[in-house]
């Protein structure tokens, strides 16, 4: 077509030009945006994954004294039946003086009743330095406050899965978990 | 250099045809072969040719290892010890994979020492220095990657511990955590892609050691007296056949020490905890990672105090990215003029010193934080008994011997008085003597590591009264072989 006739040269429309040097950057941007979402949304849990996040335990089989560990979706939970003194040792702590101030009932989540059974402690496995999963009495140690011990690198818990001594900064954190029943728990991630 | 005149005749039909059309011969010829080199390296300048030699030697054996692994979390362990035990040459090729990485870090750290040293890293070579810093991080990226495939304790709890750091960051930490890993926790998902990323990253490390070697031969090799080429006839020597022969027997002599190790002492620089499978619910009592990241390591764990609202747990992480984040701007920090440091004085004891502190940084990073880094120095534990009186005081009486055992039977003996006497919670505790840990020992080396590249190295350039430098390198090899003082000091 522009062979059949000679074009007389003509100035250049600048704002026509920038409005498509405007449109082709912005239109290749948003299809960046729109290429790279997927790209990097794939590596975020698949539904598989996520579906694996929650379980129903039943407690009653974990002896006095005992903790059962269990994993939901790879990540470690302690569920601990404390013993009368083990009990009394938690209660029986200046809470001010602690790392992380938490009183032990906080610790706690209620039955369906609405009471508190202090028997039962449930605390996620993890410590909170840097992930290493404490021992605690399935390993026959339970560090200087009787609760767990991390052997990574000294961090000591009580009873009630509070920090006391080493470099961790808080308490083991307490799971999104509820009774089901008085001898059922639920914990989802 | 790349202003160098080609030198390359086609010498047949074929490749005259072939010139002018990719002239790839030309290229390797003028690259390679006639190349002007400085005629004064030394034989740390044969460290980049081992350097090739390591990388082609850890993807033809990855390629091939790839071949028998399985990346699944319930197979992994099981595939490695089939490759060690039932594999034709399996263990042959993992052997070498695996000490492969070692003697490529070892290649690696004399490469970066020697660019230090010879300021390697100073005008017109910086974009050279920044892409040896980018090959660096990715090499510590795919050893990381690696260490997991092999699904042993090591692996899976030494991962959790660096993925773990990424939860230090405010905010987004945990959602960087959670995409990195593909769910809540280290599972199958984490180990397909750490394997796949692993088998990505050499041909991605591949790529930027070819712009590293373009960058190299724009200026073109510097060499130990730190002054540019001036006389291409006298001060350089073609690349073949003196380089290739005095790279070649370098190769050589690293290659046998290379042997030893894959023949002999296979597993000398790794850990017997990562021949038990891994095991989420188990922690191993000692995580150390392997020994080319320890100095790293022990940066992390210096930082035990928080500063302002900054958390002790961030600033570690930000202290060992910083570490390796600072080589990024060394040619911009380090503000002499004069490359080599054969005519720094002060700056080659600094230097010195620097080396010392990487090699005991490394030895921090190995050994438990709290341990006394001089066992003999180190006083007698104190027992301390505590105990509440039967009328309600409390008290605590320390006791403290020359040796332990008497410290403790001395207490022994007023605890057992004490519960005569009807007192309560009687407990007996030591309390450990203080002494010089390895922890003080890293957060001192830390502090030097730092201040060598952001308060030494500037300030030195601007103080330090340097000797006088040669005035060409063929004047300086000429005054070596007469044995003047300059060049045979090295």
């Amino acid at each position: 077509m522009s062979d059949s006739q000679p074009t007389k040269p003509e100035s250049v429309d600048e704002e026509r030009r920038d409005f498509i040097h405007i449109a082709a950057i912005a239109t290749t941007a948003a299809g960046a945006g729109l290429v790279a979402y997927p790209l990097i949304d794939q590596m975020n849990a698949a539904g598989d994954t996520k579906a694996a996040s929650s379980l129903e335990i039943d407690i009653s089989k974990v002896e006095v004294g005992g903790e059962l560990r269990v994993l939901i979706g790879g990540k470690p939970f302690f569920i601990r039946h404390r013993t009368a003194a083990e009990i009394t040792a938690a209660d029986d702590v200046d809470i001010s003086l602690l790392p992380d101030p938490e009183s032990d009932t906080d610790r706690l989540r209620p039955l369906p009743s609405n009471d508190f059974n202090p028997a039962i402690l449930v605390t996620s496995g993890t410590c909170t330095h840097l992930g290493c999963v404490p021992v605690g009495p399935s390993q026959g140690l339970v560090g200087d406050f009787g609760g767990w011990y991390c052997p990574c690198h000294g961090s000591h818990y009580d009873t009630s899965g509070r920090i006391r001594k080493g470099p961790a900064p808080t308490n083991l954190p307490i799971p999104n978990y509820e009774y089901v029943t008085p001898s059922v728990i639920k914990i989802s991630l | 250099m790349s202003g160098h005149e080609s030198t390359y005749k086609p010498g047949n039909a074929f490749t005259k045809w072939l010139d002018s059309r990719l002239p790839i011969i030309r290229l390797a010829s003028d690259s390679f072969i006639d190349f002007p080199t400085p005629k004064n390296l030394n034989y740390w300048y044969t460290f980049g040719g081992i350097l090739a030699i390591c990388l082609a030697i850890q993807i033809i054996t990855g390629v091939i290892l790839a071949m028998h692994y399985t990346p699944d979390v319930t197979q992994a362990f099981a595939s490695v010890e089939r490759i060690m035990r039932d594999v034709p040459f399996g263990w042959l090729m993992r052997n070498i994979h695996t000490v492969g990485a070692s003697m490529f870090f070892l290649a690696v750290y004399i490469h970066m020492f020697r660019g230090l040293y010879y300021g390697s890293h100073k005008a017109p070579r910086e974009v050279l220095w920044l892409l040896g810093c980018v090959i660096f991080f990715l090499m510590i990226a795919t050893a990381f990657l690696g260490y997991m495939l092999p699904w042993g304790q090591m692996s899976l709890h030494g991962a959790n511990v660096i993925v773990n750091l990424f939860g230090a960051i405010p905010l987004v930490g945990e959602s960087i955590k959670a995409w990195l890993l593909g769910g809540p926790s280290i599972g199958n998902q984490t180990l397909q892609r750490f394997f796949s990323l692993h088998y990505l990253l050499p041909f991605m490390i591949a790529g930027v050691v070819i712009l590293h070697i373009w960058a190299l031969h724009v200026p073109g090799n510097g060499n130990p007296e730190g002054v540019e080429v001036k006389d291409v006839e006298k001060d350089t020597v073609p690349f073949h056949p003196y380089y290739t022969v005095k790279d070649g027997f370098a190769i050589v002599v690293f290659l046998i020490i290379f042997a030893v190790l894959v023949f002999y002492l296979p597993n000398v620089l790794g850990h017997a905890d990562n021949y038990i499978e891994a095991n989420p619910l188990i922690t191993p009592s000692h995580i150390v990672p392997e020994w080319y990241m320890l100095p790293f390591y022990a940066i992390l764990r210096a930082i035990t105090f928080d500063i302002g609202p900054i958390q002790a747990k961030l600033l570690g992480v930000i202290a060992m990215f910083a570490s390796i984040g600072v080589l990024f701007l060394l040619p911009w920090l380090d503000t002499s003029k004069v490359k080599s440091m054969r005519y720094r004085p002060v700056a080659r004891q600094f230097f010195f010193a620097f080396v010392a502190a990487g090699l005991m940084l490394g030895w921090c990073g190995a050994s438990n934080p709290d341990d006394p880094v001089f066992p003999s120095l180190k006083g007698a534990d104190a027992i301390v008994v505590e105990f509440t009186d039967p009328d309600g005081t409390k008290g605590t009486v320390t006791f403290k011997e020359k040796r332990e055992i008497d410290a403790y039977e001395a207490g022994d003996a007023f605890q057992e008085q004490k519960i005569a006497e009807g007192a309560t919670g009687v407990t007996l505790g030591t309390q450990t003597a203080k002494t010089f840990t390895f922890l003080h020992l890293a957060q001192i080396l830390t502090g030097f590591y730092f201040a060598y590249f952001l308060i030494i190295l500037p300030l030195l350039g601007l103080r330090e009264t340097p000797k006088d430098e040669p005035e060409s390198i063929h004047k300086a090899v000429l005054a070596g072989k007469r044995g003047s003082a300059a060049a045979a000091t090295e």
